[in-house]
């Protein structure tokens, strides 16, 4: 039953590009790039239970790597590579100094290093292009081809993401991680190398977020430090996630297709207020909803509205 | 005679950037609950000092009392309707609500307020002092004192009143606290209310320092970040010493690396202390 559901949901977003208008297939596009992000959040938020605030810092990174490279004269897939390169490094190097803090310390951490690259980008204004944002080559193609393009190289991103995550979730490292979720130093004593396992969570959650930055990047042809350094990368698929099931497979893909259904809801009636709604919106999946859409029971909920 | 000049400054902004952070610091150390709001609290109280000074012609001195109430009522009823719920959960839990809760506030700041910049302009400022070749304008230096003193107020209220000591058990150890017959939930909501009312009192003096814009409460949070780290957590005399260094350091970093440098620079400060001396400057345990 799953899995015919899941080939349903395969094809059907594989078919989108054929019959959906530009504006669908853009919709899907952002619906896969949430997926990539809340699923690569969840390696360290999820499995491993640290709260990182990084994601922004890791696709800013992707995105003005890829950016620079293509400028450079780098083909574009050869710069998404890199771009998804470079977050790793950085998040290998990163992890191994802060993943030693722990809960609000190790948040705050996360939290300020996108801010910190943000102004470095802001002031290297010879490479980047500082605040008056970068500019990249525009690709010889026509707007439709590029959207499909565009969309089903988003696609093979998606499925690259989810096929680590279930990888990792079904094997000794994500077996490791979520002991170090319940308890770290127990995890240590039964031989679980914390530092590396929690550097590699880390890292992994990194590598997707820098590919997905530099995609970003050639598909809207111009980006500036506050678009992509933009605290919102880092909450949004803490809010997807949580909207789902954290530690799952399947809870990060739902919470991201629900939370733009909802995102879109929400900016189409709400122009000036969609932050505040978005914000109410948020309180209440923290009172009403804390594990998530997939914690829920169905049957239970049907018996509860007839009765 | 510079560097006492820029020493002078720092010290100036120092005092302001303590009581900015010290509720941020109280709340954090006693509820344990990393509280986002506590930016745009600073704005509402800004904002209150503004009104106070357009329409009553009231100096932002004295609108400080005026401030700290609205700021108390809005403060004790976040915690006793939302954020009580929530306080002994994870921290990804909390954080993610006061986030919550900011986006909601900020965004609903923005619509009542518009995102322009203003700022009080005095139409009596106090004038300058020079004094051995240092020059201060005193309405800076006297929202500075105001600030040490309101600061020192807060110390005095939680080491010498009943409530602060309350305030301070539940801090050390809230099952204890509770089994002595403090009402913990009650002491959370005025820990949290005295929070939001350093914030709005720090709100109304900065208003004649920094322009007032919804768009600064982000700013305003960074710095209690950095002040609480750099002090250590959840002691008053912490957020003060922090208040101080990071004047201090923002000055001297502005002349050395230029102002546009200035948050690039704390963050980093705040990632080094976090890797290398967690406890703060004071060397007290923080709470994990």
């Amino acid at each position: 039953m799953r899995r015919i559901l899941l080939l349903l949901a395969l094809v059907g977003v594989l078919l989108v590009p054929m019959v959906g208008n530009n504006y669908i297939i853009r919709l899907t596009t952002i619906m896969m790039l949430y997926c990539v992000l809340a699923l690569s959040w969840n390696f360290i938020g999820g499995l491993t239970g640290y709260p990182s605030f990084a994601t922004a810092a890791f696709f800013g990174l992707g995105a003005y790597a890829g950016a620079i490279c293509q400028g450079q004269g780098i083909p574009m897939y050869l710069a998404w590579i890199l771009g998804a390169l470079m977050a790793a490094v950085f998040a290998a190097g990163l992890g191994l100094a802060i993943l030693r803090l722990r809960g609000h310390y190790f948040a705050i951490a996360s939290l300020v290093v996108a801010d910190v690259l943000r102004e470095v980008v802001n002031s290297a204004t010879k490479l980047t292009g500082g605040g008056m944002g970068f500019n990249l080559p525009v690709l010889k193609m026509g707007i439709d081809t590029q959207t499909k393009l565009f969309y089903y190289l988003m696609f093979i991103l998606a499925i690259l993401t989810v096929v680590s995550a279930a990888y990792v979730n079904r094997h000794r490292l994500g077996f490791g991680l979520r002991c170090i979720k319940q308890n770290e130093d127990a995890a240590n004593m039964i031989g679980i190398n914390a530092t590396i396992y929690k550097t590699v969570a880390f890292t992994l959650s990194a590598v997707f977020v820098g590919w997905a930055g530099a995609f970003y990047a050639s598909w809207v042809n111009y980006i500036e430090p506050g678009d992509v350094f933009d605290i919102l990368f880092s909450v949004k698929p803490i809010i997807m996630v949580l909207l789902g099931r954290a530690g799952t497979i399947s809870g990060p893909i739902i919470g991201a297709v629900i939370f733009l259904f909802m995102e879109e809801l929400v900016w189409r009636n709400f122009l000036t207020f969609h932050a505040g709604v978005l914000g109410l919106i948020v309180v209440a999946l923290i009172f009403y909803l804390p594990d998530g859409v997939l914690a829920l029971n169905f049957r239970r909920l049907l018996a509860w509205r007839r009765n | 005679m510079l560097i006492a000049q820029i020493l002078v400054n720092g010290l100036v902004l120092g005092g302001l950037y303590a009581c900015i952070a010290v509720g941020f610091s109280l709340v954090w150390g006693v509820l344990n609950v990393i509280n986002l709001l506590h930016g745009s609290f600073i704005v509402i109280g800004s904002y209150a000092a503004y009104f106070a000074y357009i329409h009553l012609g009231i100096h932002p001195f004295l609108s400080v009392p005026i401030a700290a109430a609205i700021l108390f009522v809005i403060g004790y009823s976040f915690q006793a309707g939302f954020i009580n719920r929530v306080v002994a959960a994870p921290v990804l839990t909390t954080l993610t609500l006061t986030f919550g809760l900011e986006l909601f506030v900020n965004n609903l700041l923005i619509i009542a307020f518009k995102a322009d910049y203003r700022k009080v302009t005095l139409e009596n400022p106090l004038g300058v002092l020079t004094l051995a070749g240092i020059t201060v304008p005193v309405d800076r230096l006297a929202a500075m004192v105001m600030a040490l003193l309101l600061t020192g107020l807060l110390f005095w209220v939680l080491n010498a009143s009943r409530v602060g000591r309350a305030i301070v058990a539940v801090r050390m150890d809230r099952e204890a606290a509770a089994l002595m017959g403090v009402k913990v939930k009650k002491i959370y909501a005025l820990t949290f209310g005295i929070g939001a009312v350093m914030a709005g009192a720090a709100g109304s003096l900065i208003s004649l320092i920094y322009p007032i814009s919804p768009l600064n409460s982000i700013t305003f949070l960074g710095k209690a970040f950095v002040i609480c780290v750099l002090g250590g957590l959840g002691s008053v005399l912490g957020a003060m010493v922090g208040g101080l260094t990071l004047g201090v350091l923002e000055s001297f970093g502005a002349l050395a690396f230029g102002p546009e440098h200035a948050v690039t620079l704390s963050f980093i400060t705040l990632i080094l202390f976090l890797l290398f001396r967690p406890t703060g400057i004071m060397g007290k345990k923080g709470y994990e």
